[in-house]
């Protein structure tokens, strides 16, 4: 009876000091905030564009300094390309010949994401975390435009569409890719594929504490063309048949010159 | 030397396009062909998307055979009212393939088409072409007199009504083949990225007994203006032309053909026809061997098709 009684004040001793905590933690709580800072809001891509890094810095505001010194602050920071829809196909053996057959359709699918970490995305935090938060090329959500079309298939189609955006590095993840330089100052580094696309994008850093997210920002990025390209990629898309006979003019005067040039008859 | 492809959004390294336009060119001089129907297969095999490959393909044989059609203008072996009626057919046979084109392209098929199309047409052909030259040689060999000529010869293309006169080509015969023969032609060059010069000669040699020496001329003329249309509706309604790229091959074509040309001088005709019929062939195997074989990736992407 008595080590009976023990016990239960030993728990209700457990249990005001569990409260106890809580009631302390809003003293001691850090908002911590994150900003990060692009050194240009545009880029501009030449002929000679072989793919290139763009470095992010950032801050963290207010932060835990016995957090940071243990490092259990993780950053990741993503660049994200202009959503586009997408159709993934898949290619069966039809009477010996490797044919499209079945198709799926995504609505919004950034045509680049580039992550950078400080540590590989499965330690630091869980996969529903980053599914709620749709971020990770693995985690991220894409809609498909049939509904009704079978979660399996759709999950294979998934993952096809991942396989092969990385295979064409237009989604990458750097592990370490984000380095503290100090407890409050972090440098992201991360890769723009030789076939980033035009557009805006968008960098976005999110911060965890120990597993948990904590606040995300974001800043936009613009990547163009540099003049010629960009003038010959929007009189194509605006002025197209004036584009294509203008092509057309080029390939006469070429070959017209060729002529001119080369003829010894 | 990377150059960056403002239409198909992609680096490629410049000196590997011009050279790749200088070996096509190289070719086309020698036998006297566009070169349609290797700079659209190579570019496919150089990472370029087959939409983009067709339609700078076409932009490009513009101007190889512009400086070959110069060529036979001022050799005078060159039928200007053959010519005009074949683009008349031609015209009207790449209006539907642009319209065939965009519809495959959305349904995800256009690849399949291309690349069914170029075996079936270039197999054929480059078989053909194989065998006469074979046969042709051995003959040679064995010391019979070498004979293509079958002048004489009438038959069912002859008897069809609506005639007309090519003076240049000395015919007398029906405008109707030649109108059909022209639109299958400028299908062909919508959807493959063709000038088909490979089909039009042999069609003209023997379907229309044109001479030798006018055909490569008249079948160049006419390329000119289907190409050329094509490249324009290609433009306009599929933005597939990247004048960037196809300024590279012109500028290796144009090259290459002048070389190609010098080289040819010193080959024998049956010799030429061999060579081209292997070379067709190998194209053709080379693109049966993707059809045939699993790819690497049986997955691809494609932008939504808006037809």
């Amino acid at each position: 009876m008595k080590r009976l009684l023990f016990s239960v004040l030993a728990f209700g001793l457990l249990l005001t000091s569990a409260q106890a905590q809580t009631a302390v933690q809003p003293e001691q709580a850090y908002a911590e905030n994150i900003q990060i800072g692009l050194s240009t809001d545009r880029i501009t891509i030449t002929t000679d564009f072989s793919g290139a890094d763009l470095t992010i810095f950032g801050a963290l505001n207010d932060v835990d300094p016995q957090f940071a010194r243990q490092n259990r602050y993780d950053v990741v920071v993503v660049l994200e390309g202009p959503a586009r829809p997408v159709v993934v196909r898949r290619k069966d053996r039809v009477l010996g010949m490797w044919i499209n057959t079945q198709s799926e359709t995504f609505v919004n699918v950034p045509i680049s994401y580039s992550v950078a970490t400080t540590r590989p995305l499965q330690d630091i935090a869980q996969p529903a975390t980053y599914q709620r938060l749709s971020l990770g090329a693995d985690y991220m959500y894409l809609q498909p435009r049939d509904r009704d079309a079978l979660p399996i298939t759709i999950e294979e189609f998934t993952a096809a569409l991942r396989e092969r955006k990385e295979t064409t590095g237009l989604y990458s993840e750097r592990i370490g890719g984000v380095q503290f330089l100090s407890p409050n100052l972090f440098r992201a580094t991360l890769e723009l594929a030789p076939n980033v696309p035009l557009g805006t994008h968008r960098a976005r850093a999110f911060l965890f504490k120990q597993g948990l997210f904590v606040r995300e920002t974001s800043a936009y990025l613009a990547i163009q063309k540099s003049g010629l390209e960009q003038s010959i990629y929007r009189a194509a898309h605006d002025y197209s048949l004036l584009y294509g006979i203008f092509a057309v003019a080029l390939a006469i005067v070429t070959g017209w010159l060729g002529r001119l040039i080369f003829s010894r008859d | 030397m990377n150059i960056y492809l403002p239409i198909a959004e992609m680096s490629v390294n410049g000196l590997v396009v011009l050279l790749m336009g200088g070996a096509v060119g190289f070719l086309s001089g020698l036998f006297g062909v566009g070169g349609g129907f290797l700079i659209t297969p190579l570019l496919i095999f150089y990472n370029i998307p087959p939409a983009i490959a067709v339609a700078t393909g076409a932009n490009q044989v513009i101007a190889s055979s512009m400086s070959g059609a110069l060529a036979h203008f001022r050799r005078r072996t060159l039928d200007f009212k053959l010519g005009f009626v074949l683009l008349v057919g031609g015209i009207f046979g790449s209006s539907i393939g642009i319209v065939v084109f965009s519809w495959l392209r959305s349904l995800g098929q256009l690849d399949l088409f291309i690349s069914l199309l170029y075996v079936a047409f270039l197999g054929t052909v480059g078989g053909l072409m194989l065998v006469e030259s074979v046969n042709t040689l051995r003959k040679q060999r064995s010391g019979a007199p070498a004979s293509l000529k079958r002048a004489g010869q009438h038959h069912w293309v002859h008897r069809l009504p609506l005639k007309m006169r090519f003076r240049a080509s000395k015919l007398f015969v029906s405008v109707i083949p030649v109108l059909v023969l022209g639109a299958g032609i400028g299908f062909l060059a919508a959807i493959m990225g063709v000038g088909g010069g490979f089909i039009m000669v042999p069609a003209l040699i023997y379907l229309l007994k044109v001479p030798t020496n006018v055909v490569i001329g008249t079948s160049l003329f006419q390329i000119i203006f289907t190409a050329a249309f094509t490249t324009i509706v290609h433009a306009a309604t599929n933005q597939t032309v990247d004048v960037v790229l196809a300024l590279l091959l012109m500028l290796g074509g144009v090259a290459g053909a002048q070389y190609g040309a010098r080289a040819g001088q010193k080959l024998r005709g049956e010799q030429l026809r061999l060579l081209l019929a292997l070379l067709v062939v190998a194209v053709a195997l080379r693109l049966a061997f993707d059809l045939f074989v699993q790819p690497a990736d049986i997955y691809s992407l494609g932008p939504l098709g808006e037809f």
